[in-house]
């Protein structure tokens, strides 16, 4: 290790652990991450492309002649593949989010920060900007050299070509996230002439900044400082929770050896290399044991088994393990806290999913004509006049008809084989003729019911009157 | 607002963000080197005494500039509107005017085109009838099949005629019934005789030296707009009295009152409230209620 960089990172080694953290906090030092391969980080890999290539492909992914995943605020129609969200689908988007939560919950207490480490955009993110950081400005040791060194060309021409490579991962994430509100092969022409209209660029400027900014600087401190679920997810931790772990019996007391000698037999096996410091994205000493700060990303993981294997001592000095296992002691089972998260879930997803397939695809409103309570009609009949509202909510052109029920002798006139365009609303003037002498009433309620031709089953009910004088 | 209240929200605010920023800078400390704690300890945790990080008070500090800007820009001083001149009414107005042009250059499309072609036209009947339902509907009721002395507008029976070019001048000009009250000119005995007259008309039953007293007072007063044979005309909007559609009801009563105090229908002129294209489209919807759409002569049905 060279000595200079020595000086840039917390003299960890030196001091005890926990006023080394809190003097590293109140310094707030530029984190120079050291970039390190292995299991872990291959996982990560393997979770985070397939997630980055789905975000940044599915607006290009067309359906039904629109693209399959769109929010259309506009027109309020929330498109995801053949499924379309209407405004008054609300309660689903509260379904999603409580899932959301719960799936998170459940996890987070099961398997520690999974999330944090693996899928949080933040944490993927800030991994693309640190790759593209290491491919122009080169490791560690080079990047707190460059830093140091004054301005020549050499520095300059390695600075412009890492802020270029962050801008146009930036640039791209910005479009690709306004390009789920405005269809992307509409946006990205416009865009490209700037003839975009001012909202959508100011939002793709708006998000390519953002983007920018927190992957490039911001980084860890997004989830040290902002992030709430950092600071509550100790309330769903248990003994049996995985976290990244330092086996404190096994490691201390740390100290330097040479490599596949035989050790004093007082000495742990940690050699105080400070990878794991190093490495470490948010810039914490895991030997100091659970902190808030950890991301669970297992980069420390990943380091120390690389030492552990060319000291020839057996991996695993640092790894996801639970409180209970490092004691030797059994798992107890699944806590009734984690219990109680899966079935909020289970029941959470039971209801969403009923909720979802039994929607009616057809949507009828009524609204009685308040122009006339009655119109008189020949053959001592009288009419009742009626708005229907109609919407189809189906993904195909559908012809409906209008049934009514509530009322013996009568007769509709209108509102047969009314056919609607997929996904438009459409108003339909109805009457209804009866004999005053068979209603029991003066106001008799009905209720109409529109059928859907394509589909018997798809149907939508709703109520209203039918006034007649009084006899 | 009054000018007290203005100044009032003025001052309270500038004092707030004087404040805000006063407090911020006033409380500023330089790091220290060793660790300052505020004295509290719960649980074994204390509370430290750091200054506040930097980026969160250069953030601060850009949400205060930022309010600067916008109460410069936007209106949040009292009464003092803004530099930029905006209101909630003014996005409003904006927003309706950029929907009226968008919607316009597809109505005017239309408005190039005869009513006979695109009263078949599903975006016209659509948009048709969302014109009606906002302007028409109220008193020719939600379908159109018309109410008590509004006339049904989708029963091929026409007061005006029901050519494209007679419907659109309806709803550009109305119209103006006349019916005169015949009570003073023909009396009682001469009120029944007609309306027995009227009846038989419609092959409805009625007292025959009743209708034959009645066709002369016929001849005399209300040929003239009715036509001799009472089929009408639709140049006066004289209705036809023979087909059995009655405006005002056809029982005996309801044509002797008719005859005894007259009618004055009224049509209002729309002229004024919808404009040209709106006309066309929504005369084209009239045009096409309860017609059969003429099919277009194609290799295929000939």
């Amino acid at each position: 290790m060279n000595s200079q960089h020595d000086q840039v990172i917390a003299v960890d080694a030196a001091v005890p652990a926990e006023v080394s953290e809190l003097d590293k906090r109140q310094r707030r030092e530029k984190i120079y991450t050291r970039a390190i391969e292995g299991y872990f980080q291959r996982l990560r890999l393997y979770t985070g492309w397939p997630l980055l290539l789905g975000y940044f492909l599915l607006p290009w992914l067309n359906l039904d002649g629109r693209q399959a995943v769109l929010f259309d605020l506009p027109e309020r129609k929330f498109h995801i593949l053949s499924v379309t969200f209407w405004p008054q689908d609300l309660v689903l988007l509260a379904f999603i989010l409580i899932i959301a939560a719960f799936t998170l919950f459940a996890v987070t207490a099961l398997w520690g920060r999974l999330w944090c480490g693996y899928t949080c955009p933040q944490t993927v993110w800030t991994a693309i900007f640190m790759y593209i950081e290491q491919r122009f400005e080169g490791s560690r040791n080079q990047r707190i050299k460059l830093d140091q060194e004054p301005l020549s060309w050499q520095k300059l021409r390695k600075k412009t070509l890492k802020h270029s490579g962050w801008g146009f991962v930036a640039a791209l994430t910005g479009v690709t996230f306004v390009s789920y509100f405005v269809p992307i092969r509409q946006l990205l022409p416009e865009l490209l002439s700037l003839s975009a209209d001012l909202t959508a660029m100011s939002f793709v400027l708006l998000f390519t900044v953002a983007t920018y900014l927190n992957a490039g600087y911001l980084r860890e401190k997004v989830c040290t400082d902002m992030c709430p679920y950092a600071r509550f997810q100790s309330v769903m931790f248990d003994k049996n929770t995985l976290v990244v772990t330092y086996d404190t019996k096994r490691g201390e007391p740390r100290g330097s050896r040479k490599r596949f000698t035989t050790k004093d037999p007082h000495q742990g096996d940690c050699i105080d290399c400070e990878l794991c410091v190093q490495v470490c994205p948010t810039g914490i000493d895991i030997r100091a044991g659970l902190q808030y700060e950890c991301i669970g990303c297992a980069l420390c993981i990943d380091a120390c088994d690389s030492i552990m294997e060319k000291m020839g001592s057996p991996k695993g000095l640092v790894s996801y393990t639970s409180e209970n296992a490092l004691a030797g002691q059994k798992s107890t089972g699944i806590p009734l806290k984690t219990l109680g998260y899966i079935a909020a879930l289970a029941v959470m997803l039971a209801l969403f999913s009923t909720t979802l397939l039994t929607r009616s695809l057809v949507e009828l409103s009524v609204s009685r004509d308040r122009g006339q309570l009655f119109l008189p009609a020949p053959n001592g009949l009288i009419d009742n006049v009626y708005e229907l509202h109609l919407t189809n909510r189906s993904a195909l052109t559908d012809r409906y008809r209008i049934e009514v029920e509530g009322m013996t002798e009568f007769s509709i006139l209108g509102g047969d084989a009314i056919m609607i365009p997929s996904g438009e609303l459409l108003e339909v003037g109805i009457r209804l003729r009866a004999d005053p002498n068979s209603l029991p009433s003066s106001g008799t309620q009905i209720l109409f019911r529109a059928v859907s031709n394509n589909d018997e089953s798809v149907i939508a009910e709703a109520e209203s009157r039918f006034i007649r004088p009084t006899l | 607002m009054s000018d007290f209240w203005s100044v009032w929200i003025i001052v309270l605010t500038s004092a707030q963000l004087i404040a805000a920023l006063w407090i911020l800078l006033g409380n500023r400390k330089k790091p220290a080197q060793e660790i300052k704690t505020t004295g509290h300890q719960y649980d074994g945790l204390e509370e430290l005494d750091n200054p506040l990080p930097t980026w969160w008070v250069y953030l601060f500090i850009s949400t205060i500039v930022w309010s600067v800007g916008y109460l410069v820009l936007y209106p949040g001083m009292g009464n003092y509107p803004g530099l930029l001149g905006w209101s909630s009414t003014g996005q409003y107005d904006v927003r309706v005017a950029k929907a009226e042009d968008q919607y316009r250059a597809m109505r005017d499309r239309y408005l190039a085109m005869p009513i006979e072609e695109i009263a078949f036209d599903p975006k016209v009947r659509k948009m048709g009838r969302r014109l009606f339902g906002n302007n028409c509907a109220q008193c020719h009721g939600s379908d159109a099949y018309g109410a008590h002395g509004f006339p049904n507008l989708a029963d091929n029976d026409w007061l005006y005629g029901g050519t494209p070019e007679a419907i659109k001048a309806t709803l550009i000009h109305g119209r103006q019934a006349a019916m005169p009250a015949w009570q003073a000119i023909l009396g009682d005995a001469g009120i029944k005789a007609t309306t027995q007259y009227v009846l038989s008309l419609n092959a409805r039953e009625a007292d025959p030296s009743e209708a034959a007293r009645g066709a002369q007072h016929f001849q005399t007063y209300c040929a003239a707009c009715h036509g001799a044979d009472g089929k009408g005309n639709q140049l006066m909007g004289a209705p036809n009295l023979t087909n059995g559609i009655w405006l005002y009801g056809g029982t005996a009563d309801q044509i002797a009152h008719t005859l005894r105090n007259g009618r004055n229908g009224k049509m209002p002129a729309f002229s004024s409230t919808l404009t040209e294209d709106k006309i066309h489209i929504l005369t084209a919807w009239v045009y096409g209620l309860n017609r059969t759409p003429v099919v277009a002569a194609t290799a295929a049905n000939l």
